[in-house]
């Protein structure tokens, strides 16, 4: 017998089947995130098909589009919705900065000066030579002009003392650029090779009034044995004109003590007494750890601080550190949400790679220079620039170059050079030192005779090419994703790329509207990198941060002195990097110092915790986690605060100064495995 | 189970107050015989920057060395301290580096000349990335060739492989665990109530990397504290230099004296990289002597304090690439290609210098202008792998090399 479907039944049917439609569609214009199919990924990748419950997705927008949550953090994302609070990261302009930071960043002026105005100001030890061996100008500044002076007598001094009988080898290197790499053309390379190992070697500073004479027996007292406001109060003040007297009358460790514990404006004036290039180093990190714990526009921060990796420049390199302000702030911070092809071009153009990656001296085989009969040393072709701008700026190592195409890219780039390089010039094209030959490069014929265009035009092609469009997105994916993303996700990233003509900004929005980034393969994926780490810790606990100098040394601690990647790779984010013993070590000492308020420069205002703690333990690591602790972490906390011995340290510590137990959780937790992923 | 007492009795772990066997003696212990502590070392010494293996050890028997380098050539032996330090009557040490030439009477130091990399980058990165490696040419190796040499082992001691460094550095990356150490004094947490917090966190904690990596750490950590509790002082009246080289390689020797199962360990030197003023007023001094100085007498403090456990140990050095034959215009020199290595150990053949010098006259010059390489370095790090470490998987430890794996520079 037929069963009849009653009608009753049928229209019912039809109704919900219009209504599912219907409501689908509506959630789709709403959500606007697209759900990754299972289908879409082989089967290694499920987890990124199953997505994120909301309050999951908050947490993770803070976690992978910031430097990490602050307090009331998700309270703000939760209340604009996170699809306003998406386009305003995407579009950093309509965000109104943090006054805060505007404040923190002024007193850094290396930071806002181009090149020539830096060396200017910032004497390289170069100049300093030139002025003790009666070839340098003076500066007109008078400060500048004594410390000048005072340099260059010491110089003077120490080459003297080097002719005569054998001095002892520079002390051990306290870390920063141990590793001098001169260039091949640097004459003057002793007097960087010394600066450079005495950028934190001034034992030798030769002081022209005692210490005795400038300060007070009181005085002499605090530097001794007072406490760091007391040290920090005593040289704020001594008077201006007595500055660089009292500072060459220290002892180098009194005087390195000193420098940790002054406020940047001070601190600075002291570097520029002692070692004027050391300010230009010092300001570049103090800015990019400002910019990453105080900026609203977080999401631009953490591209500044991929994309710089991405053309990574070595800060150690000849004086490199004077060209790295001009390059992060004219050649990769404008265009992060810009096109890649403007970026690539900028930094193909910078003194700051011309120099890295030796495009500055590269000259053609058939070129006007070497076809000059007269010139000597006659120099050549440097692959150089021409293997990474392939291997690592645009196609990947992968991307189906050859040697050939290596050799004629570098080819098509001589010429690109750098204007008056030892006076801090710019960009300079120099045709003379350009190969006119015909070159073909990816199967694109370059045509013979040409100039400064034939650059252009190989920058054009491999900045459009389809690998490169693949590594760009694998990289951001790597980044912001996991270090193993879902292939599907890339490939729809670089068909962005290919479609937008490399528009960086529509690339980041497939990867943040996808269903793989918002799925729990992603979830808490990756490990910081230290240098996430440090800023999460100091976002996390509100720190209020008047100098970043010692967390820039804590990163040297770490594994990841800021600007001092050696290797034009840049540093790695991939979790097995910084995954070691001693970086493990490093970051759970950092932790217990900073919730303990033993950074200089840095204050966590603990009034809360205490109440907190007092409460319940668990909040405050609940609070610092902005989640419950993980089992094994709340286990082994619990098991510290049941232990008999503690509480009677604490109660005993109790009475000699500030609470301990809510510093020791919090150190705890800041170094709990948890805490270490994002 | 008295074969196990015995063992511990007879360690430094003893004193360690080590409550259990570590995991990573298990293996060991269960051994049919008590395993002896002295197992084989290799030590390896990166001098980062290039140094001018020419002016390190002196082809003063080259006539053509004084006609390249008319202001910076070491004088032929004289009897005086400005002279290089005959050798073999026709290369010398450096004078700097008197410190090492008992060790080579003793026949505990060996020379190679003119050896290096067959890659032509005169690039620091590039040419120290493939040394580190040890894949010449190769971009993509991601771990160095001393990790690859390690052989795996089901536990290993955390302290196996060791870099005195911040940084671990591409030679000890790789699949087996090496561990970097700033200073054994501060590795550590530096509160031993929170030491054991973390220590249980880390222990349970659900990600297996993490995981993992705590479990390690705080063995390590256990090791190492172990260690600096043991009072220390030199042997044989061993003076370390101040500098770098001379602490790490005291460091070295304490992990070493500590007996916990040390295999290789790894530092570097910088500062070599001499374009200008290579020698003072005169040749015996200035920037190249003053680092050479160091260099030596650290390695010579290190063999006399280990004494006779250098039976068991052996040091190479190395360096990216040499420098120019022909001095350049500002008493220094530039990159150049082939360089010097030294190898130290009871376990040497030395008193040699070995390698097949190639000369300095202009066609002998690599491009006109540099030492030519004749051996392979992998061929040095090759024989001090089979033979030192036991490994004599070389394809896997130096992929894609195909020289000799020998050359006779230690005894079998």
């Amino acid at each position: 017998m037929r069963t009849e479907t009653s009608t009753a039944v049928r229209h019912f049917r039809t109704a919900l089947l219009v209504l599912l439609v219907l409501s689908s569609a509506v959630f789709a214009n709403v959500k606007k995130i697209k759900k990754a199919k299972a289908s879409d990924n082989p089967g290694q990748y499920i987890s990124f098909s199953e997505p994120l419950s909301e309050a999951a997705r908050e947490r993770h927008a803070l976690d992978r589009l910031t430097f990490g949550p602050r307090p009331g953090d998700f309270a703000a994302i939760h209340k604009m919705g996170l699809k306003k609070w998406l386009d305003l990261q995407l579009h950093p302009e309509k965000i109104a900065e943090n006054p805060e930071l505007a404040e923190h960043l002024e007193p850094l002026e290396t930071l806002r000066l181009g090149i020539h105005d830096t060396y200017t100001h910032y004497p390289s030890p170069q100049m300093i030579r030139a002025v003790a061996l009666g070839r340098g100008q003076l500066p007109e500044d008078p400060d500048l002009r004594a410390v000048v002076v005072r340099l260059a007598e010491r110089y003077q001094a120490r080459q003297q003392a080097k002719a005569g009988a054998p001095t002892p080898p520079a002390s051990i290197s306290v870390g920063i650029g141990s590793q001098t790499l001169l260039t091949q053309n640097a004459p003057v390379a002793v007097a960087k090779e010394s600066a450079a190992k005495d950028a934190n070697d001034d034992s030798d500073l030769e002081p022209k009034v005692k210490l005795s004479d400038i300060l007070s027996a009181q005085q002499m007292d605090t530097l001794k044995n007072g406490k760091p406001e007391q040290k920090t109060a005593l040289l704020e003040s001594i008077p201006a004109a007595e500055r660089m007297d009292f500072v060459y009358a220290l002892h180098q460790p009194q005087r390195q003590q000193l420098m940790n514990l002054a406020p940047v404006t001070l601190r600075r004036q002291l570097m520029l007494a002692v070692n004027p290039q050391n300010v230009v180093a010092a300001d570049l990190s103090e800015g990019k750890l400002q910019r990453a714990i105080y900026s609203e526009r977080q999401l631009q921060e953490l591209l500044v601080d991929f994309w710089f990796n991405h053309f990574n420049v070595y800060l150690n390199k000849g004086q490199e550190r004077y060209s790295l302000p001009t390059y992060e702030r004219e050649a990769i911070r404008p265009y992060v949400f810009g096109k890649f092809c403007d970026m690539l071009l900028a930094t193909a153009k910078s003194p700051a790679m011309l120099f890295y990656l030796d495009n500055w001296q590269s000259v053609g085989v058939g070129s006007a220079e070497n076809a000059n009969p007269r010139k000597k040393n006659k120099r050549g072709l440097n692959e150089n620039y021409g293997r990474e701008i392939m291997e690592l700026h645009t196609l990947g190592v992968d991307g189906g170059y050859t040697q050939q195409d290596v050799i004629n890219m570098a080819r098509c780039l001589t010429g690109w050079t750098i204007a008056n390089e030892k006076k801090g010039g710019g960009f300079e094209y120099n045709d003379k030192m350009h190969d006119k030959g015909q070159k073909v490069v990816l199967g694109h014929v370059i045509a013979a005779g040409g100039g400064m265009n034939d650059g252009l035009e190989v920058l054009k092609i491999v900045a459009h090419h389809p690998s490169t469009a693949h590594f760009i997105s694998l990289r951001l994916a790597q980044r912001f994703v996991a270090d193993n993303p879902p292939p599907a996700l890339v490939d729809r990233m670089a068909k962005t790329f290919l479609e937008s003509d490399g528009d960086l900004r529509k690339v980041m929005e497939t990867m943040v509207t996808s269903g793989e980034f918002w799925s729990k393969g992603a979830y808490q994926a990756k490990v910081k990198t230290p240098f996430e780490m440090v800023v999460s810790a100091v976002r996390a606990t509100n720190a209020q941060v008047t100098s970043a100098f010692l967390l820039a040394n804590t990163l040297q601690q770490l594994g990841e002195p800021l600007y001092r990647k050696l290797e034009p790779t840049g540093y790695s984010s991939a979790n097995t990097e910084w995954v070691s013993s001693a970086s493990l070590l490093a970051r759970m000492n950092f932790a217990l110092a900073l919730a303990n308020n033993r950074v200089p420069g840095i204050k966590i205002n603990q009034d809360s915790w205490q109440a907190m703690v007092q409460d319940d333990p668990m909040r405050l690591a609940h609070f610092l986690l902005e989640q419950d602790p993980s089992a094994a972490t709340r286990n082994a906390i619990e098991k510290a605060l049941g232990d008999t011995e503690l509480q009677k340290q604490l109660m005993a510590n109790a009475k000699a100064g500030p609470p301990r137990l809510p510093s020791l959780i919090a150190g705890l937790t800041l170094g709990s495995p948890e805490f270490q992923k994002r | 189970m008295p074969s196990r007492r015995i063992f511990l009795k007879n360690s430094a772990l003893a004193m360690m107050g080590v409550g259990s066997v570590p995991t990573w003696l298990g293996r060991a212990v269960y051994a049919q015989n008590a395993p002896t502590e002295r197992k084989k070392i290799l030590i390896a010494i990166f001098q980062r920057g290039a140094v001018d293996g020419l002016n390190v050890v002196v082809p003063h028997g080259e006539p053509n060395y004084y006609a390249l380098r008319p202001s910076i050539a070491l004088p032929r032996p004289n009897g005086t301290e400005t002279g290089a330090i005959d050798l073999d009557g026709h290369f010398g040490l450096n004078p700097a580096l008197k410190a090492l030439k008992p060790l080579w009477d003793k026949k505990q130091l060996a020379i190679v000349e003119a050896v290096g990399s067959p890659d032509p980058t005169r690039s620091h990165f590039d040419a120290q990335d493939y040394m580190e490696s040890g894949t010449p040419g190769m971009k993509n190796t991601y771990d160095g060739w001393l990790n690859r040499a390690l052989v795996r082992e089901q536990t290993p001691s955390p302290l196996r492989a060791i870099s005195l460094s911040t940084d671990l550095p591409r030679t000890l990356r790789g699949p087996n665990d090496a561990l970097a150490i700033g200073n054994l004094n501060d590795f550590q947490v530096k509160d031993a109530k929170a030491s054991a917090t973390f220590e249980g966190m880390y222990g349970a904690t659900t990600d297996t990397v993490l995981n993992g990596t705590g479990k390690e750490t705080f063995e390590a950590i256990r090791i190492v504290q172990g260690i600096t509790k043991l009072p220390y002082t030199p042997s044989n009246g061993a003076h370390y230099p101040n500098g770098r080289l001379g602490q790490s390689l005291q460091q070295i020797a304490r992990v070493i004296r500590a007996g916990v199962g040390l295999e290789v360990a790894f530092t570097d030197v910088g500062g070599w990289d001499t374009h200008v003023n290579e020698v003072g007023q005169q040749p015996h001094q200035g920037q190249l002597a003053n680092l050479l100085r160091d260099f030596g007498d650290a390695l010579a403090a290190f063999s006399q304090d280990m004494g006779d456990r250098m039976a068991d140990i052996t040091v190479v050095t190395m360096s990216e690439f040499g420098r120019t034959a022909k001095e350049n215009g500002d008493r220094g020199t530039d990159h150049g290609h082939a360089n010097v290595m030294f190898a130290l150990g009871g376990g040497v053949r030395g008193g040699k210098v070995y390698g097949d010098w190639p000369g300095l006259e202009r066609e002998q010059l690599y491009e006109g202008r540099d030492l030519n390489v004749t051996t392979d370095f992998r061929t040095v790090l090759s024989e001090l792998v089979s033979k030192q470490m036991g490994n004599r998987d070389l394809s896997h430890i130096f992929p894609g090399f195909h020289g000799p794996a020998a050359k006779g520079i230690l005894d079998v």
